[in-house]
């Protein structure tokens, strides 16, 4: 793994946005297991990025913020351009910065690269973040992102906001009082709402399949 | 999960028309175990053992150990006090992210949205504050708006009062505060804390259960997740602090340090009694 302030060689073929928000490490170390010898980078520069062969948005967080965040950087221009050229996996916040709209702190627009809204968990006696390990069902589990994953597996999330399950591009569904999109895919963009890289083994594949991944050019 | 796997989520129809076949019920969010390790100078301190093995007392090892035995994550409270050590600590968690992809909390000493930074970037997943944040609760803000509530965690630690209620204790629950813990627990919530960590400092260490009174109360004011500790002695504690107290997670050191029981011993139990857990 190589940092954006490293001196670096050859092709960056993994690129780990970096726009200042958030625990980016989590997910650049479970990447550099899952691919050894493959040139990982955080980075927060466009030009970086466009280098990328593949992009890997993480996050954590409110959208608002992220998305001001982002476009101080120039990085919602960017990758509103780069996300559908290349493979791209959004994790957690990552995932919802995809969509068009959060109501997160009285309402925020996402990159609307992906249909679909998100809303607060407000279900009675239920905690709020949604926290701990849980359910993951893939509509399609033959699919080559869910390929050797135990039956049953389960996924750690932590988050407050969740997909509406009817947006067009869910691949997965999971449930905490209602059920909600915990995963997406639509052309060369997969994202997660679950931490791959905080879900043990089930997590390590689901990335190592999103490295080997090869997506029919749309 | 190659074929879809049968599930009965609690609200609607289960997806794609699968029908409820076993348990746990599809679509709960497991009860946590978490076992807690103190770690003095980048070592781990009390002794831990599994089974036969003796462990060295390499917080990377334990960590490692217990993550593979299905520990749902790992919290590791530095009990060092110099500037030097925490430098120490922050190569644990470097070492630890490399190698255990569970989630990580670390607590114990942190005072600034520096330290936080610091933590987080070491490879931490969550960062515990407490003195700190009751000397000056804003550092709740603070932090909570530059990493987001999710990762941080206020550790409450407590004393019952003697008039039904309890009084915030900090500095490893030596100094009285005067704050009742329950008005605090609120407050650290509305201020950004995405998980409370509350700790009876009556029962710490003396494995007589958790204050299940204690956890009701909090639970009662705060929708965040809450992890319950102190006074872990046996199974049965761990299902009265998720059962009656309502805790989220709960955490617990020398039962599981000293082989008494297994994380899949403690789960079993668990979901015998009728928790959900991850098994």
């Amino acid at each position: 793994m190589e940092r954006a302030d490293s001196v670096h060689q050859g092709d960056v073929v993994i690129a780990i946005v970096d726009y200042g928000m958030g625990n980016l490490h989590s997910i650049a170390k479970a990447m550099a297991h899952v691919a050894p010898g493959e040139t990982i980078r955080l980075t927060g520069e466009p030009a970086v990025l466009a280098e990328a062969r593949r992009l890997v948005l993480p996050g954590v967080g409110a959208m608002g913020e992220a998305m001001a965040e982002l476009s101080r950087r120039g990085l919602d221009v960017a990758l509103r351009q780069l996300i559908p050229q290349r493979p791209t996996l959004g994790v957690c916040l990552g995932m919802q910065l995809l969509f068009e709209y959060s109501s997160e702190h009285g309402g925020a627009a996402g990159l609307g690269l992906l249909a679909g809204k998100l809303r607060r968990f407000a279900t009675p006696g239920l905690a709020v973040p949604h926290m701990g390990w849980n359910d993951v069902q893939p509509k399609h589990g033959e699919h080559p992102l869910w390929q050797g994953m135990e039956q049953g597996a389960l996924f750690y999330f932590v988050h407050s906001y969740f997909l509406e399950a009817s947006a067009p591009a869910v691949a997965a569904l999971s449930a905490h009082g209602t059920p909600f999109g915990s995963a997406v895919l639509q052309n060369n963009i997969f994202a997660v709402q679950f931490h791959p890289e905080k879900s043990g083994p089930a997590g390590l594949r689901l990335l190592q399949n999103f490295v080997q991944w090869q997506p029919a050019p749309s | 999960m190659n074929s879809p796997h049968p599930g009965n989520p609690p609200a609607g129809p289960a997806p794609h028309g699968a029908t409820p076949q076993h348990a746990p019920p599809w679509g709960v969010v497991r009860r946590r175990l978490i076992p807690c390790l103190d770690v003095d100078q980048g070592r781990v301190v009390k002794g831990v053992r599994f089974n036969a093995l003796r462990d060295a007392g390499d917080p990377v090892e334990v960590g490692r150990r217990y993550a593979a035995a299905g520990a749902d994550e790992l919290f590791f409270l530095d009990i060092s006090a110099s500037h030097q050590a925490r430098k120490t600590m922050l190569h644990v968690v470097e070492r630890l992210a490399e190698e255990v992809f569970i989630p990580l909390s670390v607590g114990g000493g942190v005072a600034t949205v520096d330290d936080i930074r610091a933590t987080l970037r070491a490879g931490a997943d969550k960062v515990a504050i407490n003195s700190a944040a009751v000397a000056d609760p804003t550092l709740i803000e603070r932090a909570a708006q530059c990493f987001g509530n999710q990762c941080i965690v206020v550790a409450i630690d407590a004393r019952a009062r003697g008039d039904g209620g309890w009084e915030i204790f900090t500095h490893g629950g030596r100094r009285p505060t005067g704050l009742d813990a329950v008005a605090w627990a609120q407050r650290a919530v509305q201020l950004g804390a995405g998980e409370l960590l509350v700790t009876s400092m009556d029962r710490d260490g003396t494995r007589t259960g958790f204050d299940v009174a204690l956890l009701r109360a909090v639970r009662s004011v705060v929708d965040c997740p809450i992890v319950a500790s102190g006074g872990v002695g046996e199974l049965g504690h761990l299902l009265e602090g998720l059962k009656e107290g309502g805790a989220d997670a709960v955490l617990a050191a020398s039962i599981f340090h000293f082989g008494e029981y297994s994380i899949p011993e403690a789960k079993a139990f668990l979901a015998r009694h009728g928790i959900v857990v991850r098994l």
